[in-house]
């Protein structure tokens, strides 16, 4: 029985620690191409969950064509959002922009409220909910999908990084802005594509849960936090490192919550990030010298 | 001089038609809802019944040639906001009884300034320390939670099943609930086997109910508001156990059956009479006035009315009633209010004295289980 319930506790936490590693993957992306911490980010995955919900309520579509409408009209606040909030910042000092970004967080979140409501949604899941035993514990379909999609995402993007142009160029924009510019780079054009692209995960991130967890209005502010966690955890890389942070800090999460208390579940995530923060401010697995501006 | 006159003269002719085309002053209320914020659940459906009482009175000639107004602010939940509203309402619109607000903190931080200015407040809030100990100026509509908890309780014992596994939220309902539930079980031969909470904001409760399922319960009550009971429902399939879920009223809407989907089948929960209005018997004394409020919200806002509206619902009534028999005064509302007997109301039959400011017993709640995406009254 013991060995059933830690597995179990192991399955659950895994399975939303790849949400928590695809929401701070976004993060780091962004950060990395523009030193900006998004704190927008949470937001992106309430977006993917709601339009998923008009598309296939209003619009009438069926799943598969709900799920890249949603992604899109993500993407495309977060394309308004960057031209619109970010671009135009004179001064781009780190705590102006941290600001402009829990502003804009905060705005997003409320014109969601005025469009869908303050209920919670509930969102079909992609392939029925008969649940998958393994060994002593279960899990459901959707959590297949979710750990299929986290790992096809994370490929896309270790390829999208190291072998491409684009992603080369963004990589050059994150080592340094200016040498970047002067061999000619577009570094507005990459800050752009940043943020398409973390706007883009956080919908899919927000896309795949959403059957599991339900969606409204509020659900990206704690989902925001958590992934933030999962990003300093993996020292702000957009690679392994920050998927294995997301991954942990669900296993401890479901673990504490079972064997020591459900009452300090959140506590344990913010205890790992202030530890974090003190004693290894690079990450757990970055070198000490591996100096980010 | 003489246009001086004149306008003296027409001033005064003024004043007097508009004094007698309002012969009968219209008697102020006020109401304190969280409308907007985290207790929008609550606040939005008060608002709505309140305003549709007021209307529909005020439609049909007022009280006794009274037409009631209605002063609606919206306190977000906010305990501050709550008070500075309240003495806005005494102090500014000077109404006569303030209905609300919504929540039991709230509730208790506005308790002070209705005392001191001495004007009724009727709270829809939940709490039992609002009426306990008994307050001069405080009434409360919304059942108690001991109520709900009992409920569960006697089905459990009338089945002689002994051993619960709790699972409550970690905020103020879920707080106030697993206290009752904690403090209730021995006096129905009950033992807690586990006992855990979930946040309000969490996504996954499969861990804590890892827990449950090793622990040998013979029933599971999960008490919270949705979202958090529908995944409780969802994990509780998931992790295939066969243990009978049970629930608080604070999910007796349709919505936790449309959010938790078919993993809502054969749950039972305590809840108000609102839901289940046109299954109860002929015989049921509130059966007039729910299926009129449920007519009434469903024509109104187009969709269906539940008991927290009925809070409100039933205090504008309580409000109606003393006016009714004359009462214009704060004072003289308030003693009416005490004096209430046998009122039929959505939360239940009302029996105030000057030692019950909750009015209401056992038979406030019924226990339904989810059948079929539906109601079902569990006798």
């Amino acid at each position: 029985m013991q060995f059933d319930q830690i597995l179990q506790y192991t399955l659950s936490g895994l399975s939303t620690g790849a949400i928590y590693a695809l929401i701070g993957i976004g993060f780091s992306i962004i950060y990395n191409a523009t030193g900006i911490i998004n704190f927008a980010q949470g937001e992106f995955v309430m977006l993917g969950g709601l339009f998923t919900l008009s598309c296939l309520e209003f619009l009438k579509l069926p799943l598969w064509a709900a799920i890249p409408c949603a992604i899109a009209a993500s993407t495309l606040v977060g394309m308004l959002f960057e031209r619109l909030a970010i671009r135009p910042l004179r001064q781009p000092t780190p705590i102006n922009l941290v600001i402009i970004t829990i502003g804009g967080s905060i705005l997003i979140r409320g014109l969601a409220m005025l469009v869908w409501g303050k209920d919670t949604h509930a969102v079909p899941s992609f392939s029925g909910d008969t649940p998958i035993a393994i060994g002593g514990a279960t899990i459901l379909p959707q959590h297949l999908w979710i750990f299929a999609i986290t790992l096809i995402i994370i490929a896309v993007n270790k390829v999208y990084f190291y072998h491409t142009i684009s992603g080369k160029a963004m990589r050059a924009c994150s080592y340094n802005r200016r040498a970047a510019g002067l061999v000619g780079i577009d570094v507005r054009r990459m800050v752009m594509f940043s943020f398409i692209i973390s706007s883009a995960m956080g919908a899919v991130a927000g896309i795949i849960i959403a059957p599991l967890t339900m969606t409204a209005y509020d659900v990206g502010v704690m989902l925001g936090l958590k992934g933030f966690c999962a990003a300093i955890i993996g020292g702000m890389s957009s690679g392994l490192s920050t998927v294995i942070g997301g991954l942990l800090l669900g296993v401890l999460e479901s673990l504490g919550a079972g064997l020591i208390s459900s009452g300090y579940k959140d506590a344990i995530a913010f205890i790992i990030l202030l530890l974090i923060l003190f004693f290894r401010p690079q990450g757990l697995f970055g070198k000490a010298d591996s100096e980010r501006v | 001089m003489n246009i001086k006159v004149m306008n003296f003269v027409i001033a005064a002719v003024t004043v007097l038609f508009s004094a007698n085309a309002f012969a009968a002053a219209p008697i102020k209320i006020g109401a304190l809802f969280a409308v907007t914020g985290p207790a929008a659940f609550l606040g939005e459906p008060e608002r709505n019944s309140a305003k549709m009482v007021v209307d529909e009175i005020n439609k049909s000639g007022g009280i006794k040639g009274h037409k009631l107004e209605l002063v609606v602010y919206d306190t977000s939940g906010d305990a501050t906001k709550a008070v500075q509203l309240a003495t806005k309402l005494i102090k500014d619109d000077k109404v006569v009884a303030i209905i609300g607000p919504s929540t039991t903190g709230e509730t208790m931080a506005v308790i002070p300034v209705a005392e001191r200015s001495m004007i009724p407040l009727i709270s829809c809030s939940a709490g039992s320390k609002i009426t306990d100990p008994v307050k001069k100026w405080v009434f409360k509509t919304a059942q108690n939670d001991s109520l709900a908890v009992g409920k569960i309780y006697e089905y459990l014992q009338k089945r002689k099943l002994t051993k619960v596994s709790l699972l409550t939220v970690s905020d103020g309902f879920g707080a106030s609930g697993r206290e009752q539930l904690k403090i209730q079980a021995p006096r129905y031969g009950i033992t807690v086997v586990s006992d855990d909470t979930y946040g309000p904001k969490d996504t996954d409760m499969t861990a804590q109910l890892t827990k449950i399922r090793g622990s040998h319960a013979q029933a599971i009550i999960c008490w919270g508001t949705n979202p958090g009971p529908a995944l409780v429902a969802k994990n509780v399939r998931q992790l295939g156990i066969k243990t009978p879920l049970f629930m608080s009223h604070g999910v007796s809407s349709k919505k936790f059956i449309e959010l938790a989907g078919s993993a809502a089948e054969g749950i039972k929960l305590p809840s108000g009479k609102v839901i289940v209005a046109d299954m109860l018997p002929a015989s049921d004394k509130q059966k007039k006035s729910l299926m009129a409020f449920v007519k009434d919200y469903q024509r109104h806002y187009n969709t269906e009315g539940d008991h927290f509206g009925g809070h409100a619902w039933d205090a504008v009534m309580l409000i109606r009633n003393a006016i009714d028999n004359g009462a214009v005064t704060a004072a003289a509302i308030r003693d009416h209010i005490e004096n209430t007997r046998g009122f039929a109301g959505i939360g239940g039959t009302f029996n105030y004295s000057a030692h019950d400011h909750a009015g209401l017993g056992k038979d406030a709640f019924v226990l339904v289980e989810v059948k079929n995406k539906d109601w079902k009254i569990v006798k």
